[in-house]
């Protein structure tokens, strides 16, 4: 076991503690926070495969900024567990078998392919490196990257247009 | 409506020009102005180092003055209780006894000789009173004190140190009186 | 072997780290001092003077004082929250110090030393990730204090930051487009050889400077902090030494974020009308690199005599005018500049021909 491993196993277990963490905290502030120590396990997990470009983005976008708003939205709704219904228990039980379902066809779906063949290289190559991203980013997927843009740039406008009063 | 001074000032609430809303300038000017606040002078006084100098009215707390040979000059005779308006002076008078020459001027001294200085006003009524130029107001001032008690000032406290004995402390006290042997400008 | 480490660059990195970590932490003690000094030489006092010669002792003093009064943690907030929001506030200063070059490299015992903590080839964005994160240790903080002046004085620093990021980042892609690479070292090393990276990027260096004012929460973008509205913003209910490490870590930021600006736009730890390279013949590399460690130094100091010195000239904003000029102004302003030094880019690469 080299020191990548132990690195691997430890962001892995962070990264399921706090997804385990987000489902089950009573207050979603702290669910937030504890989506943000996953965020920052699968950072490393990405940092490891040499991908740093993708790291940092992952941090900034998601952790940084995605993450802040959802904060903001349930800091000023003032979430607390007292205001939140019980809720029933067949609806706990429908959660977890839809759950389970979600799961199964997760497994079912991965076990087949040839995905799960392939190890992700550790700690070498430069495909998660800026300047090869770049390259295929502008290269090979010219037309998606710029369709996205215009998808966000309308989410952009369609933001604009419903925030605007009458 | 007419003006009843000269000092009216319109308040100009047109739109700002393009210059103006650049932001820019105006805190580039107002970073000159406060660069040039470096080469002002400083008119903050160190204070337990340096002291302004008083002035010569001043009052401060009172003192109970002794002669050149260390005796004291009071002989309460009560004037200046009857004098001070915020009846802050209390006093006990005695008799001199015969050996006690080297430590009372008069016959009669002030055995007991009190100012609560928080009734005192300094209003120096107590000093003008005195015929025998045994009190006067000095350049001590803000005291302070844990408790009220404290701001009772007995004759320990009042009075001037020995000239003989300790004649350092006694200029001290003396304050800038020594330099102004006329007196304070305000007895008569 | 179960584990092959080297430990020598283990030894010389944690050297490094410490030593980066407490000169950031010195500097950030002087700079309250400084600040101090300096409010009072622009508005005509005399400033600290009492704690050793020219109060150079008063920031020991402060830190003693906050760290002797007393711990108040409300009772309806949430601890943990509590106490992890100035230490985020804290950690998130301090992490900047990671990437910025502090100097070209050092020889001793027949190994080059390299000046920087962490040479990874997208140091900018880490920069920009961090300061992401120190978003947080506000936000936290002021929501674990269940104090509604709190959470607004909270919500108010997180909406500037998160509004100032944005001209920020595009201010930089103009300055990326330019120089063609995320490491800082790369950066300050293509500034050596050619002219400082302001002359290139003036109006992005602008943004830049406006935008590190409002991340750092520093006058005349302190609305997280104020007092006549919010009683105090986001720490009203902070004491002791957890408000002293909120304090200090605006000290920090406004130390690392003037070691970024320094590197991003003046060259670093370049000195200034001498070639490096000729001088490293001429002294040696250790004398070269120390020196370019001072030059750097008072590069830095400049910068933050500038920011208190803006702050003890402008007043407040409002926060309306805030996101007016965060949005309105300089986003606009930072994509034109973007499309502009784009441009001309593409026309130097194509030898001035349209």
């Amino acid at each position: 076991m080299n020191i990548t491993q132990i690195l691997f196993w430890f962001l892995s277990v962070l990264a399921i503690v706090g997804a385990a963490g987000v489902v089950g905290s009573k207050n979603p502030v702290y669910s937030v926070l504890w989506l943000i120590v996953v965020f920052f396990a699968i950072s490393g997990h990405y940092i490891l495969m040499n991908a740093q470009f993708l790291a940092i983005v992952n941090i900034i976008v998601y952790a940084g900024a995605i993450m802040v708003l959802f904060l903001f939205v349930i800091m000023l709704m003032n979430l607390n567990a007292d205001a939140e219904p019980a809720k029933n228990m067949n609806l706990k039980m429908a959660g977890t078998i839809a759950g389970m379902c979600l799961m199964l066809v997760f497994v079912a779906a991965l076990s087949r392919s040839d995905e799960m063949n392939r190890v992700s290289q550790m700690n070498g190559g430069d495909i998660g490196l800026i300047g090869y991203l770049g390259k295929v980013l502008f290269n090979d997927y010219v037309i998606p990257f710029e369709i996205s843009s215009v998808l966000f740039l309308s989410a952009m406008v369609g933001a604009v247009v419903i925030g605007k009063k009458e | 409506m007419q003006a009843l001074t000269n000092r009216l000032k319109v308040v100009s609430r047109k739109p700002m020009t393009f210059w103006e809303r650049m932001y820019l300038p105006a805190i580039l000017k107002g970073m000159i102005i406060t660069f040039s606040h470096i080469f002002k002078k400083r008119p903050t006084i160190n204070y337990p180092e340096k002291t302004r100098p008083f002035s010569p009215v001043f009052r401060g707390l009172q003192i109970l003055n002794r002669d050149e040979e260390g005796r004291e000059k009071c002989t309460a005779c009560g004037l200046c209780a009857v004098a001070c308006p915020a009846e802050a002076i209390t006093m006990e008078a005695a008799e001199r006894k015969v050996g006690e020459e080297h430590l009372y001027k008069e016959e009669k001294y002030a055995a007991k000789y009190e100012i609560n200085m928080l009734r005192c006003i300094f209003c120096g009524f107590c000093e003008e009173a005195c015929p025998k130029d045994a009190i006067y107001l000095s350049e001590t001032f803000a005291p302070s004190n844990f408790q009220r008690k404290g701001f009772i000032y007995g004759k320990e406290d009042l009075l001037i140190p020995d000239p003989k004995k300790d004649p350092e402390a006694y200029k001290k006290a003396l304050g800038s009186r020594a330099k102004h042997p006329e007196g304070h400008g305000n007895e008569h | 072997m179960f584990l092959t480490i080297d430990w020598t660059i283990i030894l010389e990195k944690f050297v490094l780290i410490v030593v980066v970590v407490m000169g950031s932490l010195i500097i950030a003690m002087y700079a309250t001092w400084g600040e101090r000094k300096v409010a009072a030489i622009l508005q005509d006092r005399r400033g600290p003077n009492r704690a050793g010669p020219a109060g150079i002792f008063q920031p020991l003093a402060d830190g003693l004082k906050l760290f002797f009064k007393e711990e108040i943690i409300p009772n309806f907030s949430s601890k943990f929250l509590f106490i992890l929001g100035p230490c985020l506030a804290m950690l998130t200063a301090i992490m900047i110090g990671a990437v910025v070059p502090w100097g070209n490299k050092l020889h001793l015992f027949n190994r080059d030393m390299s000046l920087q903590i962490a040479d990874i080839n997208i140091g900018i964005l880490f920069v920009f990730g961090v300061v992401s994160m120190g978003v947080y240790g506000i936000m936290i903080g002021g929501w674990a204090s269940n104090n509604k002046f709190s959470l607004f004085g909270a919500l108010r620093a997180a909406s500037q930051i998160i509004s100032y990021e944005l001209p920020m980042g595009l201010a930089l892609i103009a300055l990326l487009m330019v120089t063609g690479t995320l490491s800082l070292k790369a950066m300050v090393g293509g500034q050596m050889d050619h002219i400082w990276n302001i002359f290139k990027q003036p109006l992005g260096f602008l943004i830049f400077l406006v935008c590190a004012f409002a991340e750092c929460n520093r006058t005349p973008f302190d609305l997280a902090e104020a007092e006549n509205e919010l009683v105090g913003g986001y720490h009203t209910e902070y004491s002791s030494m957890k408000l002293g490490f909120y304090l200090f870590a605006e000290y920090i930021n406004m130390f690392l974020s003037s070691a970024v600006m320094v590197s991003l736009f003046f060259g670093g730890y370049d000195i200034p009308f001498f070639n490096d390279a000729a001088l490293i013949d001429k002294l040696g590399l250790n004398w070269v690199t120390i020196i370019q460690g001072g030059v750097l130094f008072i590069k830095i100091v400049c910068f933050l005599i500038f920011f208190m010195w803006v702050r003890w000239t402008i007043p407040r904003f409002r926060y309306d005018q805030l996101m007016n000029l965060g949005w309105k102004i300089l986003i606009p302003l930072a994509i034109f500049n973007m499309l502009l030094t784009g441009a001309l880019v593409l026309l130097k690469q194509n030898h001035w021909h349209f």
